[in-house]
């Protein structure tokens, strides 16, 4: 018993780090139907902004963790922020018009320029970069069950940071013009929404929670590498599209689902953690073949 | 103005005839027994195919450099009479796909007379056919998989696999159980689980270890896979903390162990960690090895040995810093096993394809005295040298614990 529950906490952990990215996808689909491969290497990009603030600090504020950290959030999240505005107006912008296939492909490709390029320009990057120790140390320990504080961190982010995006999406009047162009973008520019400015916000919203995922992994697991980007962002996706892509109920959910079905499946399926990625997508798929709308999404409209 | 570039253009002058000067004076003088090396004949390459770039390039670069000191001072000696030798170094990411396209590209050159390489056993198997065709020899510092010499069937009918392919490091076959034998016997540690990365080298090193655990009256309690790419191990780590393992041995290297290490400790799992030579890195401790942390590796601690003392110095007067990492002295004597056995074959006579035969039956005839110990081959290419040492981490620095052979 007290490994399942240990396993439901360790998925729990995982599949907060995979809903704060998931959140970039589904945003971004929402608006502009784009599967934005790049986003997990804002992702990636945030975790070495988040270094390169640390590294420059001067030393006396390195030590200390109660400034430290929230510059290197700081950081991180400027860093995402900056490559998904530059991404939006110089890779997809143009290609607003373009037949479908063409900014997906463009997507495939800033994502490999942005691994390559920090893979290149940062110093040390090709090899496993260590995270600065100034997270808080130590376990949240209710009875056998293990949890270390950056992961109680990762999973209140996470879920606090989705309930503003969503709260935000359905009461303010920016989030009622993101939901306006993601119904009609034609329709709503009539209405006076502007869609430029719509788009590059929905990027930039983004970007912030990927910069959040993006120093939180580099302080739960107290590693970085390159590779990051891609291996999380394809479980973002998936959770995105598990849960109905463009919903944002939907990607939360997802992320829990596949954070929880790898840890589970793990321990008691057989094949053990060998196989663990099997299982997601067995259940990628079934709920794909029953519901290709994704558990909270809706039917794909057929546009006039 | 003039009179400045009139000036600056005499200094100009002046200093490429002192880099002239310096030069020539290098080609000739580089031979520290006095007389000049006879170049005359032209330049053959040593190639080297390690992981230069990726998370392994700790290890790769060490062998690459090393085996660029091993040519270093054969140029200076005039070992090959009438050749200068350079290295080629090629960059195979440890993938095996791109270890191919290097050992394609080495082998088309005709100049190559040897390669040193690879780091990973999985590399190896890629790399080895190629070369093979070629008749290239390849000694590697760093392949520990025994199948690679002696087929899968290495303990009950050993088969010699590649006429080609030598190695100066030992087997896995000896140091998964001389792992074993520290753990269940000196470090007393009864039940171990075993986490491997899937890949040639963890498997097999894990596979050896498990038997011979269970001889000693150990106990293997589990055993998980993780993915090279995985980063949280918390699925893994959970399963295993509810067997109570005394010990985790890792069949893997280190990018994935150090990480996996820390992870252990941080949920709660404080019991060491053990793995062979391809976690026995400074890396491992920097990405989250925890003291305590155990790791067999080939040969004898390279700082400990008088043999080594030559080639540390020399690496250090070269490149100033002691980064030859675990297999630099292994790559080092591999260089100097085929520059030895080159010198054996041309003798004063030119190269050509031709000689690729001599070549071959000149390295397997080799016999040296090296950074680490006896250098010399067995009838299947493995190394005649079975030194094994266990390290532990100790204030935050591997020291060793136990040198020796495998004796059963």
């Amino acid at each position: 018993m007290s490994v399942l529950l240990q396993q439901l906490a360790n998925g729990v952990v995982q599949g907060a780090l995979i809903a704060l990215i998931a959140l970039g996808y589904t945003m971004v689909y929402g608006i502009i139907q784009l599967i934005n491969f790049a986003h997990g290497e804002v992702f990636m990009v945030a975790s070495y902004g988040g270094l390169a603030t640390f590294t420059l600090l001067p030393d006396d504020l390195k030590k200390s963790a109660a400034v430290a950290l929230p510059l290197m959030f700081v950081g991180g999240i400027l860093v995402a922020v900056v490559v998904a505005v530059i991404m939006e107006r110089f890779a997809y912008r143009p290609l607003r018009n373009a037949p479908r296939l063409a900014p997906l492909i463009t997507a495939l490709g800033v994502s490999v320029f942005l691994q390559e390029a920090v893979r290149v320009f940062y110093p040390n990057a090709k090899s496993n970069l260590p995270y600065p120790k100034v997270f808080p140390e130590g376990n949240l320990t209710i009875g056998s069950i293990n949890v270390s504080w950056t992961g109680v961190m990762l999973v209140v982010l996470s879920v606090g940071l989705a309930v503003i995006l969503q709260t935000y999406v359905n009461r303010s009047r920016m989030g009622r013009a993101m939901r306006a162009t993601a119904q009609d973008p034609d329709t709503a520019k009539l209405m006076g929404v502007n869609p430029n400015r719509v788009i590059v916000l929905t990027f930039i919203f983004g970007a912030v929670l990927a910069g959040v995922a993006g120093i939180m992994y580099g302080g739960y697991l107290n590693n970085i590498n390159i590779d990051m980007g891609f291996q999380t962002g394809i479980f973002a996706f998936t959770a995105a599209v598990l849960g109905g892509v463009g919903s944002i109920r939907g990607a939360v959910i997802g992320a829990f689902i596949i954070g929880l079905i790898k840890t589970v499946a793990g321990q008691y399926m057989p094949g053990g953690t060998q196989y663990d990625y099997v299982w997601i997508f067995v259940v990628l798929i079934l709920v794909l073949v029953f519901r290709p709308q994704g558990l909270f999404g809706e039917p794909e409209r057929v546009r006039a | 103005m003039r009179k400045h570039s009139v000036k600056s253009a005499a200094i100009v002058g002046a200093s490429l005839l002192v880099l002239a000067a310096c030069g020539s004076n290098k080609d000739e003088g580089s031979g520290s027994n006095g007389g000049s090396c006879d170049t005359s004949k032209g330049t053959l390459t040593v190639g080297v195919v390690a992981p230069l770039s990726g998370n392994l390039s700790a290890l790769g670069v060490g062998i690459k450099q090393s085996a660029e000191l091993a040519v270093d001072e054969a140029n200076k000696k005039c070992t090959v009479k009438g050749y200068k030798l350079t290295v080629s170094a090629q960059d195979d990411e440890a993938n095996p796909a791109k270890g191919a396209q290097a050992a394609t590209k080495l082998s088309t050159d005709p100049n190559v007379v040897g390669v040193v390489g690879t780091l990973n056993s999985s590399v190896a198997q890629t790399v080895q056919p190629i070369l093979r065709d070629k008749k290239i020899p390849q000694v590697s510092p760093a392949n520990t998989n025994p199948s690679l010499t002696r087929g899968n069937d290495f303990l009950t009918a050993p088969k010699r696999q590649f006429d080609n392919y030598f190695r100066v490091c030992t087997t896995d076959d000896l140091q998964g159980p001389y792992a074993a034998n520290y753990l269940v016997e000196k470090a007393g540690k009864k039940k171990i689980a075993i986490i491997t990365d899937g890949k040639t080298y963890g498997e097999g090193l894990a596979a050896e270890l498990s038997k011979q655990v269970a001889k000693k009256g150990g106990q293997i309690v589990g055993s998980e896979k993780v993915g090279e790419k995985d980063t949280d191990f918390s699925g893994v780590i959970s399963k295993i903390k509810a067997l109570s393992p005394d010990a985790v041995y890792y069949g893997g290297e280190y990018p994935v162990a150090g990480p996996l290490s820390k992870q252990m400790a941080s949920a709660g799992l404080n019991v060491p960690l053990m793995g062979g030579d391809g976690i026995f890195d400074g890396k491992y401790i920097e990405l989250g090895g925890k003291e305590g942390d155990l790791a067999t590796s080939v040969g004898a601690p390279t700082e400990s040995l008088a043999t080594a003392k030559a080639f540390v110095d020399a690496y250090k007067a070269k490149f100033g810093k002691e980064d030859y990492a675990a297999y630099g002295a292994f790559s080092y004597d591999a260089a100097n096993a085929i520059i030895g056995a080159l010198a054996a074959t041309v003798d004063g006579a030119a190269w050509d394809e031709s000689k690729r035969d001599a070549m071959l039956q000149n390295v397997g005839k080799y016999s040296g005295s090296g950074a680490t110990g006896e250098v010399k081959f067995d009838q299947y290419g493995d190394s005649t040298n079975k030194v094994l040492t266990v390290y532990q981490v100790t204030s935050a620095k591997w020291k060793d614990v136990q040198t020796g052979t495998f004796t059963g």
